[in-house]
């Protein structure tokens, strides 16, 4: 029994039974459903085995908004717990895990798949490429991210969740501590995830330097593929420190090394350190994208081009730099001397120029244009009053002195959900918006839209303003409860009613998905919102092969050269388009990963042996195989493209 | 002639050769720790150097620019992590 006894819950309630029933369930329906509408051919065909940057884009868009619906619940509960004093809705423990899986599950889980989509979705079609530049390997990418993001979720009903913090500072994720398995399965999830973003950095650096449109040049790309370039170079040069970091950590956890631990020569703050060499990029790897989706819309909806396109792309690169030189502000407070924080404060507060910069761009953008009240355009209106109340107070939390004040408490906590929700969230909810009629040929309701806008500004500012005041008033974060006599009931009070205002706008857009599904216009034709930039050129539903003809492109707004100034986009006649073929490989291969990462949670070495095998054995299957793709005739083009003009 | 004799890459071979031995001067000598680690990194970075120009090609194709931009960005944010980690973590502690 002894064997067994590991896989169980080290701290059960009813709600984690009430769980693995629902997973159960639903794993059973799933099943159930697709073998009696015969649906397995379809999925391993069309989805399963897909090399298309369109699918795989789609694919990280419904993993990201399931992953949100997850990371959601946990905050309504911590929000919940707080509510009132001395609450007993969950125990410390549980309390523990919530708020890390929220922090793991919402920034790797849900804000990089969402970036993930849109780079995938929107960056080939904007640069007027057919696919990337290396479809197999991103099809390895989204499978890795699934099953790294699919095996930190059976966590909590396999072995434990992590309870060490979504940062998982040593000592505390050490052994002595963190008894359970719930900090390897943070250890191992992370890494496998963390594989399949260095390979989609090294893959759109390739694709956005080599296979853009004949005539567009660097300084003639659209800002969302800038961002995306900047948000990529971050990846490459970031990730490879969370891989080692994390390798480190299971060292020590698994192996009995001493990089992190008190004695023998460890140095637990040294986790910290390169923890946050990574974690600061990150969080540009975050904004920036998301930037670039703001620039597209508000220069759309502004119906004027974008005001300082040289300094927007200016400011991100320097962004990226500095990004990389403050990350000892996340540890003011450690101990180290007045130099060190002095010279981290300044380059922190260095990279408020650059995002100064841009918003300044944007407003001028706005600055005699025809605006027009898009519901992407009103998250973009949101976004920049409520994103710069969130920068002023990362300066406050720059100036190492104050930040001794500051540091660990809801303040912290306040201002950086200040700037991730209207910074990331909005942009992610814009994007989802502006771009919905181009992958699925009808709009999102719009009625609906704005509602949600507004619910999710007023729960925002309902949940996270109160928490600047109860934060400046001492109360600390990842505290699972306080007595009544602290003072901190009525703020934490308005928190969770504004917590819940903000889950009812994340379920209104669940049903204006629905709604619109069934009641929306399909009528639609391939520019819908008189956008500016290339992707709005190609067909709705766009083809397999994206451009019948590749575009010819003079300025960073081709589509609208060719809408307003008689602009010629695509010259010559169809020739045979060469596609890649679909594989299974990388679906196979990521399987066997997740068994790997599983039996490596749990230290069973010989199917950690065997899988090691199998991955190796895909890799060299794929070395000698002989693969050149396939060509699409010039008749199937033409038949195509008859077909989508026509209708 | 000089096409047949890759002249570039057996003097660069030879080169690779000496730092190496320079490089193992560290442990059959009697020095101190300081004059030690500063032999190791010198060759070590002359080491890493040689091998990308001479023997992974870098700078022979019309990816020059990019290829070595890439190579300093990565040298600096390297030196630049390792530097202030010694700073936070030792010397300012």
């Amino acid at each position: 029994m002894d064997f067994f006894d590991r896989f169980a819950v080290p701290h059960p309630s009813i709600a984690i039974y009430a769980s693995m029933a629902a997973i159960g369930l639903t794993i059973i329906a799933v099943i159930a459903g697709l073998t009696y509408f015969k649906k397995w051919g379809y999925l391993w065909r069309e989805w399963l085995t897909t090399v298309d940057h369109k699918r795989i884009g789609i694919m990280y868009l419904l993993s990201a908004l399931l992953m949100l619906f997850r990371g959601g619940v946990d905050a309504i509960m911590m929000r919940a717990q707080l509510a009132v004093p001395d609450n007993t809705l969950l125990d410390a423990q549980h309390y523990n895990e919530i708020f890390t899986t929220h922090g793991i599950v919402m920034i790797l889980f849900m804000a990089m798949p969402f970036i993930m989509f849109f780079m995938n979705f929107v960056v080939p079609l904007q640069i007027g490429a057919r696919d990337v530049a290396f479809p197999r390997l991103n099809a390895l990418s989204f499978w890795l991210f699934f099953m790294g993001a699919m095996l930190f979720n059976i966590s909590f009903v396999v072995g434990g969740s992590p309870d060490a913090g979504w940062t998982s500072y040593f000592p505390l994720a050490g052994n002595e501590f963190s008894e359970s398995v719930g900090t390897n399965y943070y250890m191992i999830a992370i890494q496998i995830a963390g594989i399949g973003t260095l390979m989609t950095g090294i893959n759109f650096i390739t694709t956005i330097l080599k296979m853009r449109a004949p005539g567009m040049t660097l300084m003639k790309m659209p800002m969302f593929t800038w961002s995306a370039l900047i948000a990529n170079v971050i990846i490459v040069f970031a990730f490879p420190v969370l891989a080692v970091l994390l390798a480190m950590g299971t060292l020590d956890r698994q192996f009995g090394t001493h990089f992190f631990t008190m004695d023998n020569g460890g140095m637990d703050m040294l986790w910290a350190n390169i923890f946050w060499v990574w974690g600061h990029p990150e969080v540009y790897i975050l904004i920036l994208p998301a930037f670039g989706i703001y620039s597209e819309i508000i220069s759309t909806f502004a119906r004027r081009n974008l005001y300082g396109y040289k300094s927007m792309v200016g400011s991100m690169v320097i962004i990226s730099l500095l990004s990389f030189l403050v990350w000892a502000h996340h540890f003011f407070t450690m101990g180290q001397g007045a130099l060190t924080n002095s010279i981290f404060s300044i380059t922190t507060m260095a990279i408020a120029v650059p995002t100064g910069v841009k918003i300044f761009n944007w407003l001028l953008t706005l600055r005699k244009g025809k605006i027009v009240f898009t519901t992407p355009m009103l998250y973009s209106m949101h976004f920049i009053p409520l994103f710069t109340l969130g920068g002023v107070t990362g300066v406050m939390l720059a100036m190492s002195a104050a930040d001794y004040q500051y540091h660990n408490t809801m303040f912290l906590v306040a201002h950086f959900h200040n700037v991730i929700i209207p910074g990331v969230v909005y942009a992610m909810l814009a994007g989802l918006h502006y771009y919905w009629p181009k992958m699925f040929g009808f709009m999102l309701n719009e009625k609906i839209g704005k509602r949600t806008v507004w619910l999710l500004s007023i729960g925002f500012i309902l949940a996270f303003m109160p928490m600047y005041a109860s934060g400046l008033d001492g109360q600390a974060r990842r505290m699972y409860t306080y007595s009544e006599a602290a003072g901190f009931g009525l703020m934490n009070m308005i928190s969770f009613v504004g917590a819940a205002i903000m889950a009812i706008g994340f379920v209104l857009i669940v049903y204006n998905i629905y709604f619109s599904t069934r009641y929306e216009s399909r009528d639609i034709s391939n520019d819908p919102w008189d956008a500016r930039t290339l992707e709005w050129s190609t067909h709705t539903p766009v083809p397999e092969y994206n451009f019948a003809i590749l575009p010819d492109v003079e300025s960073n707004e081709a589509l609208w050269d060719a809408k307003k100034n008689g602009h010629v986009l695509f010259k010559g006649d169809y020739e045979k388009i060469h596609m890649p073929n679909n594989s299974g490989i990388p679906f196979i291969m990521s399987c066997i990963f997740f068994v790997w990462g599983f039996s490596f949670i749990f230290s069973l070495w010989i199917p950690v042996i065997v899988t090691t095998l199998g991955i190796f054995g895909c890799m060299a299957l794929r070395s000698f195989e002989q693969d050149h793709g396939r060509y699409i005739s010039v008749k199937e083009i033409e038949e195509t493209e008859t077909n989508l003009r026509g209708a | 002639m000089s096409q047949l004799f890759p002249a570039k890459q057996v003097l660069g071979f030879v080169f690779s050769l000496l730092l190496t031995t320079v490089a193992l001067t560290v442990y059959f000598l009697d020095m101190s720790f300081t004059a030690g680690m500063t032999i190791l990194l010198v060759t070590a970075f002359i080491q890493a150097g040689l091998q990308l120009v001479v023997f992974m090609h870098a700078g022979e194709t019309k990816d020059k620019g990019a290829i070595y931009t890439n190579v300093f960005y990565g040298l600096i944010i390297a030196l630049v992590t390792v530097f202030g980690t010694l700073l936070a973590m030792i010397w300012d502690m």
